[in-house]
Parts: C-alpha cells; structure tokens; sequence
C-alpha cells in the first residue's frame, strides 16, 4: 500500500472524528443536522477512498449507500421534521459544552489507550481506524446523553452507526452483507424514530426530553 | 453399586408412574410399594456390603458436565448411611402408605382443622424423588454429583412442604426453607470451590489426595458446619426447620426430620474427615460447641412448644446437637492422635444417626396417627388417647422412652456411648479443650434431662389423663399399615438397645476408614451380647441384663402400685370442678403449658425473655381471667430479621432504578462501558 493510500484514509477517519467533536457543541438544531451532513459525506469519502485504494468494488456500494442515506435522505427528512414541526431550535446542554469537550477528548485518549495495545499485530491502519472508530462510538453516545432534545438524540444515535460503518469499510474483508444490513438498521431506527418523534410530539406537544420526563412523574 | 443405580432408577419409574396416575385408586400402593421396594433392596446391599466387606463400588456415569462426568461410589461410610436413609424410608412408606389412605377416606368429611391432609397437593410423585434425591448424595464421588443431588435433595423434599400448602402457616414455612436451603447450598458451592482450587479436579479422589493449606482448610470448616449445619438445623441456622418439617405431611416429616438431617450429617462427616485430611484440634472445638448450643437450645424450645410435630422437630434439633458433638470429640481425639477414642466418639455419633432416625421417624408417625385419628396436632386438644389408640400409645411410650434416653432401649445406648467418650477428655492435652468437654458435657447431661422432661410432658398430655377435646374422645384406632409403619421402628429400638453390638460391628469399616482404628481394638474376647469398647475406662453395657432387671423391676412396681393404690377406696368431692363430669373438654386438668411452666420459668424467661401476662379482671366483672405467655425466639432476632430488613433496605434503595429517566438509563449504560473500557485498557499493560 502506498504511503498517500495511509495518509489519506487516516486523514479522513480523523475528519470523521472532528465531526463528531462539531456535534458536541452545537447549539442549532440545523447546524446540527449539517454538521451531521459532514460527517456522513467524510465518511462516504473515506468509503470510497478505501474501495479505491484496496481496490475493492463492493465498498463503492456502502459509499453510495452512506451517501444517500446519511448525506441526503436522514438530514432532509430531520430538516423537514424539524420545520414542519415548528421545534424550538436551540438545544439545551445537559451537560456544560466545554465539560462535554474535556469528556470527549478523555474518551478518544481511551479509545486509543485501548485499541493500540490489543491490535499490536495488525497493520497500523487498522489499528489506527478502531481507534478512530471506537472514539466515533463513544462520541455519539456521549452525545446522547449530554443533549435534552430529541431530535438530537436521534443525531447522537446515527453518529454512533457512522462509527460503525467507519470500523466496518477499515476493517479490511468485511463482507458486504455486514454493510448492508448496518445501513438497513439505520434506516429502520431511522423511520421508528420518525414515527416516535411525532408521537411524542402529539401527545406533548413538545420534544424537549425534559418536559417529556415530567410526565412520568420524575423530573431531571 | 448397580444394584444401588438401578434402585435409584427405579424410584425416578414410579415417581413417574406416581405422576401420570395420580387420581387412581391404585396410585398409593404402586408409589408406596414401589418405594419400600427400592429402599428395602439398596438397604440390604448396604448391610451386605458392610457385613461382608469388600473392596468399594464405584460407577462413572458418563452424564453430567462433559469434563467432569457423574462419578459414584459407596464406600463403609455411604452405606452406613444408605441403610439409615433407606430403612427410614421402609417404614415410611408403609405408614404413609396407611395415612393416605385414611386421608383419602376422610376426603369430602370433616376436613376443616385437618393438618397435614394428603389431598392438597400432589405428594405421590414427589415422595420418590426425595428419598431418589437423599440416596443420591450418598454415593456421590465429586462435588459436582454431591451439590446437584444435594439440591435434588431440597427441592424434592420443598415442594413436599408445600403440599400442604392450603396450611396458613405453610407459606411462611415453605419460603423461610428454601431461603435457608439456598443459603446452605451456596456455602457448600464455595466449601467445594475451596477445596478443589488447587488442582481444579472436583473429584472427591482428587479433593482427597490434595490436602489444601492451613487457611483454607479453615474456610472450608466454617462454610461446611454453616452449609450442612443449616440443613442439619445448628443452633442458630435452625429457624427453617421446626417450621417446615412438621409443615409436611407426617411420613414427609418423618423422613425430613429423621433421615434428611441425616444426610447433612453425613455432608460433615464426609468434609471433616474424609477429604479435610488430618484435622486440626480447633475445629472439634467449634463443631463440639455448637453441637452444644444446639442441644441444649434444641430441648428448651421443644419443652416450650404445644404443636406436636413442632415439639418433634425441635427435638431433632436438640438430637442433631448430641451427634455434632459426637462429631467434635471424635474429631478432637482424631486430631490428639488417639484413633481407639476417636472411634468410640464416631461410633457414638453414628449410633446415635441410626437410634434418631428409627425413633424420631416413630415420635412422628405417632403424630401422624394423632392427627389422623383426632384431627389436631395441638397437646392442648389431645388427652387421654391410650385408651382409644392402645396400640399407637404402646409404640409411642417406646419411642418416648427411647427418645429420653432411658434403658435398654437404643437411646441409651447411644448417649452411654457418647458419654464414654467425653469421659476420655482427660487423654487430651490440651487444657482448653480439657475443660470446653467437661463444659460439654455437662450440656449434653443437661439436654438429656430436659429431653426427658420434654418427653414426659408430650405423653402425658397426648396420651394420659382425659380428652381435652370432642375430636380426642372420639378418637379411633389408626388401620393396620400405619401401626406397621408404627411397630417396625419400635422392635428396632427395642432390638438395638439390648443388642447393640453387633450394630456397631457394622460400622467398624466406616470407623477404620474414618479414623483408622476401631472401638473395640485390643480386646481379646468381645462376645456379641456384651457392650464393651476398649477405651471405655472399664466400663460395659449389657442390654439383656438390663432388660431382665428393667423387666423385673416392673412387675414388682405395678404389682406394688396395684396393692397399695388400686384397691383403696378413693374420695372424690362432689362438686369436682367439673373434672369428674361429662364435660368431654375436662379444662380443669393440667395442660401442656402448666407442665411446661416450671422450666420456662426456670430457663425462658433469659433465654427466650419469656414473660407470664396475667389479665385478672375486677372484682364482680363476669369476664374469665386469662393467662398468656410471650416469648421471643432469640435466633429469629438474631439470624432472620437483620437480614430481612437489609434486602428490604436494599430494595427500597433498588427500587428507584425502576423510575429514572431515559437521559440517566443512557448515562448509567454510558458509564458502565466507559468503567469496563477503563479496566480492560488497565489490565492489558
């Protein structure tokens, strides 16, 4: 492999990640949902840049599924959504944003901490990308937790499928049935999250988890 | 040994067969039948193996845990008990066999206040499998076989409790046992844990040849007396057992009380001082001071219980006391390097295993004649049943008798032995021990006296005097198979205690595999009819003397009382309180609780802060004076409540998991990944 072929696909893993860390801290719903966008087109590029470099047609095909459903599709669908809904666009932090960050890069520290050692025998890319993707993972969750809006949750959730596909296209000789049926999982939770999003909007107006809790009694 | 796995087969058959026919008529005698059967057969390959010697059968089943297997095999110690289990499950079968049928006769009548009714719950298919499950720890060889057996064994003999379950008092029983059940499995799990670490072989050949370290043979001690103590019923792990025992019915109770405490018995002995290796002095010690709290805490809650089955159950575990401290000499003087007394003390244990079982599984089928025929197990609503049950009041007099320890019967013998043995303390060193068994000692004397108190008190009130309710009155004789069921462990008892000899005989195989010696070594001449082990300080038992002189005595006592008392002209006044009236219910005689009374006083009132409230209403009230007593159970404070409010602490503080939001379930998720994450990066380097 050469040396631009590495360099390359570690820039674009990294890219991946540094959206994750934009998605942390925005306070817009649509800056979200781009900042999301980005990511999910980093993530295409780095699809398609393996599948050239390894010379692997099949990832061309996860490329234009990512493409599709994570560029385009899940991003209009949220946008429209958001608008046809008329949600309140700023998010509330649960957590505060610079708290967030220092968790964030605690997380990625521990990714690498973590996947380094175990894959000592494998080639550096590999390594490298798990750890990359493994942060992703992290992040997303991360996300999930440290946002009250829903719709941001959802965000969260699709982040962390980002970082699987991410591990899945790095991982040299995954089948493409894995590929496949990671991108169908999105777009099923993806449409059940839809559906949920204008229950929950039906019944209580809102999407603002917070609100939403006090229904059941318990307030955050 | 195939003979053994083929009976045991057998038994899972007819718990099958119990099972798919249960509403025939025919039900009861194939199940009851085909048990005594299987008993009868594995008991006599038990007798004949210890009579004839030989070397060990031994059996790998290829079934189990594919690494491990079932590996079987009964040595002089199994069959020892594999005789006692398996004759106590003889004559349970026969006299369950009779109290079927007597409750099926009774079905559709007067059931109300029936304690113990069969017609519950279904009792035929289990009763096998339990005696199935007791049989099948004793010929356990690894620790996996043991523990699946083991729990066989108290599931079988739970759901057995819970036949009754329509009881009020059973639930309570029934989830109390199977608490303690579990907790005493688990201690076994970890006892065994223990033992096979070093070498990872859970085979009891390979736990055998591995003798483990110091500390860790100490753990093992401990978690074996809490997990076979708990099963046996050691003071304070006892507080399952007189609820649960006397909740089952009566042959189930019998064979719970006298044959599956037995098998915990034979849990110890099997970990003490089989596998253990050479044992330290300390652990006779604990064990002999526990037997002592038992025996003596077992006997003053008896003497202060007016429910017959549960008196019985707290006599067992004051019994259970005497052999664990059987046990604790026998393993103090194994540990002093005197194997002859240390055989004696054994002996004394295992003779004492086989008298509790034949006469507590009798002290039981009485109970269960009494309930059948009168329909209460209360002493304070039985009274006068000599005269309606003749023969159930002759075989309970002998098993009272045997029970109280008194000659020639096989209590005595038992307690003789026993006796022996802690007269020996002067052959130890060791001065702390010298003294904790003279302290013993006189526990056991003390346990044994108030046995007999205990005894007297339950027949009299049960059996003298006059009804103290319509139902005792009218009482009748219970049928031919439960007086069988009745006189077979009666004539044992009366057998054993004249001749004990030859019994003991049986046991010298155990004994030399135990403690590498037997009671009588170094004797020349030992006839068969003479009691005289070797380190017995000279003394001997002759049961046929005794029987003589006991028999003599007798006569001239009942011809004595009969001239001096029976022919004189008695006064009676005429206005007798009513004792003398036809009030059937004679409230004026004594009753249980006013014979009690003298004891409770004496010892209830620091132990168990027993309290006499007397309610005396004013002059011209028209209400009846009451006299009440409260009592508390110290071991219930001790061992059930502080546990019962830290779960119900803990679960109150568990229970505010089930109302969190969907932010903290992730956080919490989250979290516990970050934590595993954090500890596989830290253990890697």
């Amino acid at each position: 492999m050469s040396d631009l072929g590495y360099d390359a696909a570690h820039m674009l893993g990294a890219v991946v990640l540094l959206m994750s860390f934009a998605l942390l801290y925005q306070r817009r719903l649509f800056s979200l949902l781009n900042v999301f966008t980005m990511q999910a087109l980093a993530l295409t590029a780095t699809a398609a840049w393996q599948a050239y470099s390894h010379g692997e047609p099949h990832l061309y095909i996860t490329a234009l599924l990512t493409l599709v459903l994570k560029a385009i599709l899940i991003p209009v669908a949220l946008h429209r959504i958001v608008v046809k809904m008329k949600i309140h666009r700023t998010i509330e932090p649960a957590l505060g944003i610079g708290l967030t960050m220092v968790a964030g890069v605690s997380l990625v520290t521990l990714s690498i901490l973590l996947v380094l050692p175990v894959t000592a025998d494998a080639t550096a890319l590999t390594r490298e990308n798990l750890a990359l993707s493994l942060s992703v993972v992290l992040l997303g969750l991360l996300m999930m937790i440290s946002r009250r809006n829903a719709v941001s949750q959802v965000v969260g959730f699709m982040s962390i499928e980002n970082g699987l596909i991410l591990a899945a296209v790095g991982v040299a000789g995954m089948p493409l049935v894995v590929e496949m049926s990671v991108a169908f999982s999105v777009m099923v939770a993806f449409i059940i999250f839809g559906i949920f999003l204008f229950h929950i909007r039906e019944r209580f107006d809102t999407l603002d988890m917070q609100k939403i809790e006090s229904f059941r009694g318990e307030s955050d | 040994m195939g003979l053994v796995v083929s009976a045991i087969a057998f038994l899972f058959a007819v718990a099958v067969a119990g099972a798919v026919a249960r509403r025939l008529p025919q039900a009861p005698t194939v199940v009851y039948g085909g048990t005594a059967g299987a008993c009868a057969l594995i008991a006599l390959w038990a007798a004949v193996r210890l009579a004839g010697g030989g070397p060990d059968a031994a059996l790998v089943l290829p079934v189990g845990l594919p690494w491990i297997q079932a590996h079987l095999r009964a040595d002089a110690l199994s069959a020892v008990f594999l005789m006692v289990v398996n004759i106590g499950g003889i004559t349970a079968s026969l006299f369950g066999w009779g109290y079927e049928r007597a409750h099926h006769d009774r079905h559709g009548g007067s059931h109300g206040g029936s304690h113990g009714g069969t017609q519950d719950g279904p009792v035929l298919p289990l009763y096998p499998l339990f005696l199935a499950g007791m049989n099948m720890v004793l010929i356990a060889a690894d620790a996996f076989t043991f523990l699946l057996s083991w729990e066989f064994m108290s599931l079988a003999s739970w759901l057995l409790v819970l036949s009754t379950h329509r009881e009020p008092e059973t639930p309570k029983a029934a989830r109390l046992y199977i608490i303690m059940a579990s907790f005493g499995t688990a201690c076994l799990l970890l006892a065994f844990g223990v033992l096979a670490t070093a070498h990872g072989d859970y085979s009891f050949a390979a736990i055998r040849a591995h003798a483990p370290a110091a500390g860790a043979a100490a753990l093992v001690v401990v978690l074996i007396l809490l997990g076979a103590g708990s099963k046996a019923g050691l003071v304070p792990l006892h507080v399952w057992l007189p609820l649960a025992h006397p909740a089952a019915p009566s042959h189930v109770s019998a064979l719970m009380s006298g044959v599956m405490t037995k098998v915990a018995v034979y849990a110890m002995i099997r970990v003490l001082f089989d596998l253990l290796g050479e044992p330290e002095w300390w652990w006779g010690g604990v064990t002999m001071g526990f037997g002592a709290l038992t025996a003596v805490m077992g006997v003053l809650y008896a003497l202060m219980q007016d429910d017959v089955k549960r008196l019985l159950a707290y006599s067992t575990v004051e019994n259970i006391g005497a052999i664990v401290i059987a046990l604790g000499l026998a393993l103090v003087f194994k540990a002093a390097h005197t194997p002859v007394i240390a055989a004696l003390a054994l002996a004394a244990a295992l003779l004492h295993v086989v008298n509790h079982s034949l006469f507590k599984s009798l002290l039981f089928f009485a109970a269960g004649a009494m309930l059948t025929a009168t329909g209460s197990r209360d002493l304070n609503r039985l009274g006068g049943l000599i005269h309606r049950m003749p023969t159930t009041a002759v075989l309970a007099l002998i098993g009272a008798a045997a029970i109280s320890a008194l000659p020639p019967l096989n209590g005595f013998v038992g307690e003789w032995l026993l006796f022996q043995a802690i007269l020996n303390a002067p052959a130890l060193s060791a001065w702390s021990l010298k003294i904790e068994i003279a302290v013993v000692g006189a526990a056991l004397a003390l346990a044994t006296a108030l046995a007999g108190a205990c005894f007297v008190r339950l027949y009299g009130i049960a059996f003298l005097g006059r009804p103290r309710s319509r139902a005792a009155g009218e009482a009748v004789e219970v049928g031919r198979a439960m007086r069988l069921g009745m006189a077979v462990p009666a004539v044992l008892c009366v057998v054993l205690g004249v001749l004990p000899t030859p019994l003991i005989r049986l046991f010298e195989p155990a004994l030399r595999l135990l403690v590498e010696a037997g009671p009588f070594d170094g004797r020349a001449y030992q006839p068969w009819f003479w009691l005289a082990p070797t380190s017995a300080i000279g003394n001997s038992y002759n049961g046929l003397i005794m029987l003589v002189v006991i028999a003599l005595l007798s006569v001239v006592l009942v011809l004595g009382i009969h001239r001096k008392a029976s022919d004189r002209v008695r006064w009676s006044i005429p206005w007798g309180c009513g004792f003398d009236g036809p009030d059937p219910a004679a409230v004026t005689q004594y009753t249980a609780s006013s014979f009690g009374q003298p004891i409770r006083r004496a010892f209830g009132s620091t132990v168990f802060r027993a309290r006499d409230h007397v309610d005396m209403p004013a002059p011209g009230d028209t209400r009846p004076a009451r006299l009440s007593v409260t009592w508390t159970d110290p071991a219930w404070v001790v061992v059930v409540e502080p546990p019962a409010r830290a779960v119900g602490w803990l679960a109150e503080k568990a229970n505010r998991l089930q109302f969190m939001t969907i932010r903290r379930y992730l956080t919490l998720m989250f979290l516990a990944l970050v934590v595993l994450l954090v500890m596989v990066a830290v253990t890697q380097r």
